[in-house]
């Protein structure tokens, strides 16, 4: 188990180095115009070359990224280029509020996708339409647009809940709550239409396992099949949904925080790419990097949970 | 050698794939699915015909107008035709999914038939680079490469399907593996067709039809996501496109609303589109293309209770009809089974595979695989008719008073549960007692069934244990509740030779010292010489003979019976049992 866990980190950080080398190159290989658009159309050609020169950007392409690797290790991602922030303290402020929004999205997607898939698995008929409708919709709708769509309803012409903006949990954690509710609504959607598919098919399939029958034969009850043996055997693939879908869900959170107006990892993305502040972009791609790398590694150990045979 | 390419796969011929696209059409889905994206394909080409205004021209008095005057759906924030654009829009959109699902499919098409086909390095570079990208967040990959990539939103599409191609890889790598070792393929090998040939010509052709599916899948993906990328910005602000539109809808949300429902319903209704239609395609693929349905009109199960079963009869069943659901009604797997176990005695149910016997036992204890019924017959157990109890009595009888012991020993062991926990929660429900006292009773139930460890077995998983070990815990299982009835199905038939011995020895020491009554289902006369009282001969849904196992043995009287019993001895004697095979068979 340790051996296997250890070869999960390996791979992880394998990952992050080419990662980063590969977008670095990406990145800061593509720097050209950068000096010129901070300082605008009119600045002279000394003077993008004093930025140029001030910004590092006129040294090899391998000298910055050994430059970049250098203090990156020690946690320090470099001054922004149009915020007067580190990139490091911009992330700080910015990844929980995404995490908190993306999390808070996974958990109710694993609750309602696990709801709805049980269901559909032992009931079939209506539960089992209602599954295949939610998921064409939720495959089909962008998830900006529903979240237009629950804006214009609940915010423009109902006025229940707050348009945009974020409020933060300590400031007033239930306003934090109700800002919250329509772009996780917004975001989840589309997880809990693939997920409950996944978890359907996971205990549909554990359920025509043959230790299904012996346990039955033996007199254990149909709900000791179903939520301790049947549940437990369908764990794993499960739980690879959601780690996939987790990872989907910080890519549609960039837009998600656009429309509400939130201010995280997301909004701050967007706003970097079309400026081109690059060293944000670079430390946007690690910091997630690594938190996907992270989440994978909580999968893989509750995947050793419920499959023994991982363990080994 | 070109006989040997007469060898084939199983290749679809032009009138079958003719045949094909025909039954996917003539599905109500995949037709409603193939005119509505066959309209807004129609649509975006012939946009510029189409369009009634230039999707560029602004009329300052038309900013955030309603629908009608020229503009058939309004006008945008700046006074631009929404109609016109929306029609425009579709253009882009179809080539930038054009050119994400050609890029994905064909390196992931590539990647994965060599990775499958040649294994081994090849398949493990391969698959990290793939489980590498996938662990990216692509939009947050296409926003940080915006500057590098420019405005274009072609090559961002592009990258993006760099970003796809693992699904198409997987899948491909995963078909590969299943057919590459495939007879045809072998004989296209031996015949010296060159590996790039039976790539192409052969496995290329038997991964076509998912990778249309995912085509169809990623397709529908990348026309979300190029409308995400464009509602933030990116891309061209002087074409029209889905995004862009709800990009400035959303700026004008609370003076025009209903501006933003058009893209938003044109996104959905394609990318809707093309799921259905992959889903078709998916039907048509699994089903053969006659969906399989329950049969209507349920036959209602007989069950007359028929007086006069002797009092030491345990066991009564009579006229018992079991079936599946089929394409055409049900299909009878048993039909019309009538045998009788008296208390403590051994039956043996002999029959080769698939003449009903497993479909019996399981009948007798009430666990048919999903979709089978008893159609007719009862079946009487000390008394209580089965037919006529309520699932929750006649789980009550399970574990309790009616037992099984299974086939595949390591199937039947629950993988995620320690082997000590499968045995302690039955007798906790069943009888009611503490887990210190079940756990006491189990430990001394593994001892009982010879486990030279019985702590270790205990806590030990199930894929830590042998087959052989397996079948004693799960007979020490089925024995935990002293039941009155065991059914073994094949319990021997999995193990080595040398251990078969042994568990048979176990079941038959256990029957005598229970006092059970034990139906023994095998294929095996051997197995019925060793332990059983009497025998019912089984053939095709129906039982052809049933006597003591001596008289069986001595003097068999069907002809069948004659024919398993041939091809089990050995030496002269057999020669005089068996019957002109040939003729047996048609008979």
């Amino acid at each position: 188990m340790i051996r296997y866990l250890l070869k999960r980190v390996a791979s992880g950080l394998a990952l992050l180095c080419v990662v980063s080398a590969l977008t670095f190159m990406m990145v800061f290989g593509a720097t050209e115009n950068v000096a010129r658009n901070i300082l605008g159309e009119n600045a002279t050609a000394d003077q993008v070359k004093a930025l140029n020169s001030r910004l590092g950007l006129d040294r090899p392409l391998p000298v910055q990224f050994g430059d970049w690797v250098s203090h990156a290790v020690r946690g320090d991602l470099g001054p922004s280029w149009t915020m007067s922030e580190s990139v490091t303290s911009a992330l700080a402020s910015r990844l929980p509020v995404t995490l908190s929004m993306v999390t808070i999205a996974v958990a109710m997607m694993a609750l309602v996708s696990a709801m709805l898939g049980i269901t559909a698995a032992v009931r079939g008929g209506w539960a089992d339409r209602a599954i295949q409708i939610v998921s064409i919709a939720g495959f089909a709708m962008p998830n900006f647009w529903l979240g237009l769509l629950l804006v214009l309803t609940f915010s423009v012409k109902l006025g229940w809940l707050p348009a945009t903006g974020y409020v933060s949990f300590s400031a007033s954690p239930s306003s934090w709550a109700a800002s919250l509710v329509l772009p996780v609504t917004a975001l989840v959607l589309s997880g809990i239409a693939s997920a409950s598919q996944q978890v359907r098919g996971a205990v549909i399939d554990a359920l025509r396992q043959d230790y299904v029958r012996t346990l039955r034969a033996r007199g254990v009850s149909p709900r000791s099949v179903l939520y301790r043996h049947a549940l437990r055997n369908a764990m794993p693939a499960a739980l690879t949904v959601l780690s996939v879908q987790f990872i989907a869900l910080l890519g549609g959170a960039a837009v998600i925080e656009r429309v509400f107006a939130i201010p995280g990892m997301g909004s701050l993305t967007v706003s970097a790419a079309l400026i081109g502040d690059v060293p944000v972009l670079m430390g946007v791609v690690v910091t997630l990097i690594i938190v996907v790398v992270l989440v994978n590694i909580l999968v893989d150990i509750l995947n050793a949970w419920a499959n023994p045979k991982v363990r080994m | 050698m070109s006989d040997i390419k007469t060898v084939q796969a199983p290749i679809h011929a032009a009138s079958q794939r003719r045949h094909f696209v025909r039954s996917v059409l003539t599905n109500p889905t995949g037709l409603l699915a193939s005119v509505a994206l066959l309209i807004v394909i129609t649509a975006a080409v012939f946009a510029p015909l189409l369009a009634p205004n230039e999707p560029s021209t602004v009329q300052i008095f038309k900013v955030n107008a309603p629908a009608g005057d020229g503009y058939l759906l309004g006008g945008d924030g700046s006074g631009r035709d929404i109609w016109s654009r929306l029609l425009h829009g579709g253009r882009n959109t179809f080539l930038g999914a054009l050119i994400t699902i050609f890029i994905a499919a064909s390196i992931g098409v590539t990647a994965g038939l060599f990775a499958g086909f040649y294994g081994r390095k090849l398949d493990l570079v391969a698959r990290w680079i793939s489980d590498g990208i996938m662990a990216l967040p692509a939009l947050i990959v296409l926003l940080a490469f915006y500057q590098a990539l420019g405005a274009s939103i072609y090559l961002s599409m592009a990258v993006f399907g760099v970003m796809l191609s693992p699904g198409f890889f997987r899948l491909t790598r995963n078909l590969v593996n299943g057919v590459k070792n495939e007879l045809y393929i072998d004989a296209a090998r031996v015949s010296g067709l060159s590996d790039l040939r039976i790539i192409t010509k052969h496995i290329l052709l038997s991964v076509r039809a998912p990778v249309v599916i995912q085509t169809s899948i990623v397709a529908g993906i990348a026309i979300v996501v190029q409308s995400g990328l464009e509602f933030l910005g990116l891309g061209d602000p002087s074409t029209p496109t889905w995004g862009g539109m709800l990009q400035d809808a959303f700026a004008n949300i609370y003076v025009s609303p209903q501006a933003i429902l058009w893209p938003g319903l044109a996104i959905t209704a394609t990318v809707a589109s093309l799921v259905l239609l992959a889903n078709a395609i998916r039907d048509r693929m699994q089903q053969g293309g006659v969906p399989v349905r329950m049969p209507k009109v349920l036959p209602l199960t007989v069950s007359d209770t028929l007086p006069g079963a002797a009092p030491d009869v345990l066991l009564d069943v009579r006229d018992l009809v079991v079936a599946y659901p089929a394409n055409d009604g049900w299909r009878e797997v048993v039909k019309g089974v009538s045998l009788s176990l008296k208390r403590g005695e051994v039956l043996g149910l002999v029959g080769e595979s698939g003449s009903g016997k497993s479909q019996t036992a399981f009948a007798i204890l009430g666990l048919l695989s999903p979709g089978g019924r008893v159609l007719s017959g009862s079946i009487q157990f000390d008394g209580i008719d089965l037919g006529k109890s309520s699932e929750d009595e006649v789980r009550s009888l399970r574990g309790r008073r009616i037992a099984y012991v299974p086939q595949e020993p390591m199937a039947n062991l629950d993988p995620a549960f320690r082997i000590g926990f499968q045995l302690v929660e039955p007798m906790m429900t069943v009888l009611g007692i503490s887990r210190a006292e079940a756990t006491r009773r189990a430990l001394k139930l593994l001892a009982r069934v010879k486990l030279p460890d019985p702590e270790r077995v205990f806590r030990a998983y199930p894929h830590e244990i042998s087959g052989g070990m397996a079948q004693r815990v799960l007979i020490a299982g089925a024995v935990a509740c002293s039941p009155d009835l065991l059914i073994a199905d094949e319990p021997t038939t999995a193990l080595d030779v040398t251990v078969q011995a042994e568990v048979l020895d176990l079941l038959r020491d256990l029957q005598k010292e229970f006092n059970m009554a034990v139906m023994l289902v095998t294929h095996n006369f051997g197995v019925v010489a060793d332990s059983c009282d009497r025998v019912a001969v089984m053939k095709d849904g129906r039982i052809v003979e049933t006597n003591t196992a001596t008289e069986l043995f001595a003097a068999p009287a069907h002809d069948y019976t004659r024919m398993l019993l041939g091809s089990v001895l050995e030496g002269g004697e057999t020669r005089t049992y068996r019957p002109p095979m040939t003729e047996e068979r048609r008979a």
